[in-house]
């Protein structure tokens, strides 16, 4: 024992560990033998006790080192188990019960370090001993901690203000919470106000939308800040500082009442410039709304199109007709708003893939192949086409194929399944038959329709007639092989089901375009501070158990931004940020990990090599006493500062130089 | 600019009019091409289906001499050469197993392939070495009015070239437009001409060129333009025999790109190869009164 | 009238061509095909193949070596590579059919009246013996081993070629033809091939 590079405290405070081994069923003990590791463990210095169970996070397994705590005067605790993002909460807690302090406890990791990394059992029992070994080492210098506690500021900030954003606001409202909601477009609605029908109910997507976004705009609770974009966020759980810039729209929104008169006399007499709602569809001009029901009802001037923002020498027609109401203000800037709010919900939303990518759809090149939304325009009846399905010529289309897949399940575009394009193709199909009576053929991989009420959806699209050909289409051409292909697209398909190649000319080619990140969610990810998976979808805590939880506290995630979604889910995940919201706000406070960092203010020379280090801008300099001070509450335990202070005066909780270095001393230990 | 040259079998045969075009253009535009002394087959596509290795080898064999000989990029006119060796080139990068085969197939000849070349096809060097602007400088008589069908082939951008869209290529338009010609949209730029299946397999092979010529014609091209000898092979000397089979007109001058090219330049229509081709360009340039020396 | 058998028994499937095909150079994903089509779809000639190409990926990676090898569809391949090009899953469909038609031919299955096996081995036998190609001679051989007839449907062709100077009977070789046969003997995956 004395060859140690350090010495285990003596006395009163002499160690007596109690290490406690766990089965986990078979997922540990069928590669690791558990019995061999708990005897071993039991030879170890300073073990006073040492035993196995097959669920260590059990009720009665808990209960058990609660007693034996007890029973065999334990003061320092060792499970040898599984992952601590799992259960190191559960165990601190039975040790809390034992009457120790949390902290006298250290988890060994040997099923995904032991048992699932290993083929054979000789070897993942030697690497369960060397780390349990490492943990006894480790834990005789463990200290007794004190969680902080801080409040938590009750209002929240929505970011995004499609159907996620429109519910989770509603929700936390109607719950009695302030809520600011930013939406970067002049409207909230999202996508799902470009719908005309939703799958599988054909309900009218407006219908069901309206009344939650007009909700959403007199709800006291809630303050709407569309055409704005959140600028900088700032502090932790329960205490972030966000800057929301407001970009001017040269309209009082107060003194606006969407009576549009203004839009009527706009020295554009013709709308010219393309309308983003309706895809570049129809045209607007420079002084708009996006659609009837937009919210706020209030207009919008562009400054990229409007000549008196672009130049100061328009006549200013919508200055004179909207007369006292002075509601159009030019001289409007952008705004800085500072908002302090304790949680933060984002659903910002995805983007449609763009079949310009796959060149050989002609999109952009063939005049008559549209995108699914772009169809789901003209079925609308407030569409560009007051909601006739007619081809670019104004004619009827009386065949007409919907391609899926399109930017979805290709290694080369996106390789994951969209999940919402096959359920969008079947209605889109029943929507255009309904409106053209035109014959529907739907080319697909595979027919994904998992959700309530879908695959019966399905099983009627198939009775209502519509074509289905199983296979991925390889182009929508314009050349031809027989004359009566002459002006038409040729869909050209293997149809793998009848394993022949098919031609088949149509009128109108739909591509039920996939969903991918939106192109800034990178950036969006850093001012935040989250996760991204490699795809860019923002990335939950958990995939199962934590869906809408980040890896930064107090940052929820909610809808399309964390994957392909259809409306069911994404209003249920919205749902669940804004109830993990609550949760958080009606507990008022929240615990921090005592893992932080502390400054020996004898040792700080005051050089501030730490400050810009600090990913989370937790150390400040005292201008008094010229040292560097760490502020606890914002401090996450990531040990930049220890590892980089020059003068060593840093140290960090739970990682003292004494227990990381007996721990490395275990692990090599000669046996 | 100089590169080293691997002309290719057909470049010696049937595509005469190609390497004399090819060159003629080099020399007009100053660059400089030394051909690889004593190159082999490149291991063409037949090939990769009766032995891949031996493939690897002969294509290695020519990257290895030209090499030796200090090059650095490779232009190869033919695209089955273009893309034997561009692919060994790139095989030989990413496969372990192929590079220590081929390493060692190459030893037993005395020879070494570091590695270190570039494989680049004519059309490439044209557009992105010499550049649109230098040429459209050289045009000394615009192709104006003529309508021309841009057809690239399968095996150009296909799989493995990184100089243009493997999907939609527009190189050559980009360059048959600064020459002054009127380029037609013609969907069918990189659809297989059939190669070696027109004659092995009539059938299967006389209906492919016929999709070719016919959809040119339907477009109102004058003249198809190629840059492969094989592509130019099947289009031009099987138009009778398509002709017949289908009852239709299908007789329409398959020129080479720097056959066109030469025109717009200036030069002879001896110099570029006009002679040896089996459909005449010139009575449809008399019509355009595209002018031509 | 025979009636066909269509049921296939486990005992059919051949494991280890099954293990050999996926581990070939370029056919590494064929287990991730989707069989989507789009292989078939984009192949200009698969409307005149017996099996699809998305068929016959299947088909390989199932181990039904017999019917693979001697499908006609590996020879009707022209090597457009636009299924390589479009296949979602990154599979490289012409080095597949590229590895059959090698596999076909060492197992002595290919149809041997079939003309495009015959072209490729006349190509492999003139390289061998001259390291080059002569376009003219390939082409006769070609001809009086395949189909005789057709000799005269190309004179026509075949006398404008010469009359423009396209065809040149005066055989192309490398001087150093050892040292060619060096590399292609050391580099063959066929051990003992006849070469004459």
């Amino acid at each position: 024992m004395s060859n140690r590079l350090t010495e285990p405290p003596t006395g009163a405070d002499e160690p007596r560990i109690g290490v406690f081994v766990c089965h986990c069923g078979t997922n540990i003990a069928s590669k690791v033998d558990v019995h061999d590791v708990c005897e071993y463990a039991g030879t170890l210095p300073g073990v006073a006790f040492s035993t196995e169970y097959k669920y260590m996070c059990s009720d009665p397994g808990q209960e058990f080192i609660a007693a034996a705590i007890k029973e065999h005067k334990l003061n320092r605790i060792v499970v040898s188990a599984c992952s601590p993002l799992l259960h190191e909460d559960t165990f601190r807690n039975a040790v809390a019960k034992g009457g120790l302090n949390p902290y006298y406890f250290h988890m060994v990791n040997i099923r995904e370090h032991g048992a699932w990394v290993h083929e054979d059992k000789a070897s993942a029992t030697a690497k369960s001993k060397d780390l349990v070994r490492a943990a006894v080492y480790r834990i005789v210098f463990h200290e007794a901690l004190e969680r902080k506690r801080v409040s938590v500021d009750p209002k929240v900030l929505v970011v995004g203000g499609g159907i996620a954003g429109i519910h989770a606001a509603l929700t936390l409202a109607e719950a009695g919470k302030k809520v600011y909601l930013v939406e970067r477009e002049p409207t909230i609605g999202g996508h799902m106000a470009q719908f005309d029908k939703t799958f599988p109910t054909l309900d009218c997507s407006a219908c069901i939308l309206t009344p939650k976004m007009s909700k959403v705009k007199s709800h006291p609770n809630i303050t709407l800040w569309t055409y704005s974009e959140v600028a900088e966020v700032d502090g932790f759980v329960g205490n972030f500082k966000v800057k929301v810039k407001r970009k001017p729209r040269y309209i009082v929104e107060d003194a606006c009442v969407g009576c549009m008169d203004c839009i009527d006399v706009c020295v554009f007499k013709e709308a010219k410039f393309e309308d983003e709602f309706n895809l570049g569809l129809s045209k607007r001009k420079p002084v708009y709304i996006p659609f009837p029901q937009a919210t706020p009802q209030i207009v919008t001037i562009d400054p990229d199109t409007c000549i008196e923002v672009k130049t100061g020498k328009c006549k200013k027609t919508c200055v004179e007709i909207c007369g006292d109401r002075n509601a159009i203000d030019f001289s409007q800037k952008e705004k800085i708003e500072e908002i302090e709010v304790g949680n933060i919900i984002l659903a910002t939303g995805f983007k449609t893939y763009d079949p310009a990518r796959s060149p050989e759809y002609g999109y952009g090149r063939l005049e008559n192949v549209y995108t699914g939304l772009e169809i789901e325009r003209l079925i609308n009846s407030s569409g560009p086409t007051g909601g006739h399905v007619v081809c670019r010529d104004g004619n009827k289309p009386k065949t007409v194929g919907i391609i899926h897949c399109v930017g979805s399940r290709d290694e080369k575009s996106n390789k994951w399944c969209s999940r919402v394009c096959c359920m969008y193709s079947l209605k889109l199909a029943h929507l255009i038959k309904e409106h053209t009576g035109a014959e529907v053929y739907n080319f697909y991989i595979d027919i994904r329709t998992p959700g309530k009420g879908y695959e019966e959806f399905y099983d009627r699209l198939q009775g209502e007639g519509v074509h289905f050909i199983r296979g991925r289409v390889s182009e929508i051409a314009d050349w031809i092989v027989s004359p009566e292909e002459e002006g038409k697209l040729i869909i050209r398909v293997e149809d793998t089901l009848s394993g022949f190649v098919r031609r088949i000319p149509v009128d109108m080619a739909v591509l039920a375009v996939g969903l991918e990140p939106r192109p800034d969610a990178q950036e969006v990810r850093k001012m935040f501070n989250i996760s991204c998976a490699t795809e860019g979808w923002f990335l939950e805590r958990h995939p199962k158990l934590a869906p809408v939880d980040t890896f930064t506290d107090g940052i929820f995630i909610a809808g399309g931004c964390q994957g392909p979604k259809d409306i069911p889910d994404t209003v249920a995940q919205a749902g669940s940020a804004a109830a993990q919201v609550m949760a958080l706000i009606d507990k008022g406070y929240v615990e921090l990990e005592p893992n932080t960092a502390y400054i020996d203010e004898k040792e700080c020379s005051g050089c501030k090599s730490c400050i810009p280090l600090c990913p989370y801008t937790a150390i400040s300099f005292d201008a008094g006493s010229l040292k560097a001070v760490i502020n606890e509450a914002l401090c996450k335990g990531c040990g930049t500062c220890v590892a980089s202070c020059p003068s060593g005066s840093i140290s960090q909780n739970l990682f003292e130089d004494a227990e990381i270095y007996s721990e490395i001393e275990g692990v090599l230990a000669d046996v | 600019m100089k590169y080293s040259y691997y002309p290719g079998c057909s470049l010696k045969g049937t595509g005469k009019a190609y390497e004399e075009s090819v060159l003629a253009i080099f020399e007009t535009m100053g660059v400089e091409a030394n051909e690889i002394d004593d190159w082999n087959c490149c291991g063409a596509t037949a090939y990769m289906g009766v032995d891949e290795s031996m493939a690897f080898g002969l294509a290695g064999r020519n990257l290895a001499l030209a090499e030796r000989e200090g090059a650095t990029d490779v232009v190869v006119p033919c695209n089955a050469c273009y893309l034997s060796l561009n692919k060994a080139n790139k095989y030989i990068e990413e496969y372990p197993q192929v590079k220590e085969k081929t390493d060692k197939a190459l030893a037993a000849g005395g020879l070494k392939y570091g590695g270190s070349l570039k494989v680049r096809h004519p059309l490439d060097v044209f557009v992105n070495d010499i550049g649109l602007s230098r040429i459209k400088d050289a045009v000394k008589t615009p192709l104006k009015d003529l309508k021309v069908a841009p057809y690239y082939g399968c095996q150009i951008v296909r799989p493995y070239a990184a100089f243009d869209s493997q999907r939609n290529p527009t190189s050559m338009d980009q360059l048959l437009d600064v020459l002054g010609a009127d380029v037609v949209d013609y969907p069918l730029k990189t659809r297989c001409c059939s190669g070696s299946q027109t004659g092995s397999l009539p059938e299967v092979g006389l209906r492919l060129v016929y999709i070719l010529l016919k959809e040119a014609k339907r477009r109102g091209a004058d003249v198809i333009v190629t840059i492969c000898p094989l592509c130019q092979f099947n289009l031009e000397s099987y138009q009778d025999e398509v002709s017949k089979r289908y009852k239709e007109d299908l007789a329409i001058p398959i020129l080479y790109f720097t056959q066109v090219m030469g025109l717009a330049l200036g030069l002879s229509a001896q110099k570029v190869g006009l002679t040896r081709n089996l459909v005449h360009v010139f009575p449809t340039l008399d019509k355009r009164e595209v002018g031509h020396v | 009238m025979t009636t066909p058998k269509s049921m296939k028994y486990e005992s059919e499937r051949d494991h280890d061509f099954s293990e050999w095909i996926t581990g070939v150079v370029g056919s590494e994903r064929i287990r991730n095909c989707i069989q989507c089509g789009i292989c078939s779809s984009t192949c200009p000639v698969s409307h005149y193949m017996d099996y699809t190409p998305r068929r016959l990926i299947n088909m390989a990676r199932q181990g039904f070596k017999d019917e693979v090898l001697r499908s006609k569809t590996i020879w009707l391949c022209t090597s457009c590579y636009s299924c390589t090009t479009e296949c979602p899953k990154l599979i490289k469909v012409t080095d597949v059919m590229y590895a059959l038609k090698r596999k076909a031919i060492q197992e002595r299955v290919y149809p041997r009246r079939f003309a495009i096996p015959i072209l490729g081995k006349e190509f492999y036998k003139m390289v061998r013996a001259k390291g080059r190609i002569t376009e003219s001679r390939l082409m006769m051989i070609f001809m009086l081993k395949t189909n005789l007839l057709r000799i005269f449907t190309m004179s026509k062709m075949g006398l404008r070629l010469i009359r423009t100077g396209r065809m040149d009977y005066k055989p192309e070789s490398v001087k150093r033809i050892k040292e060619l046969q060096a590399v292609m003997d050391a580099s063959s995956d066929r051990k003992g091939v006849s070469t004459s």
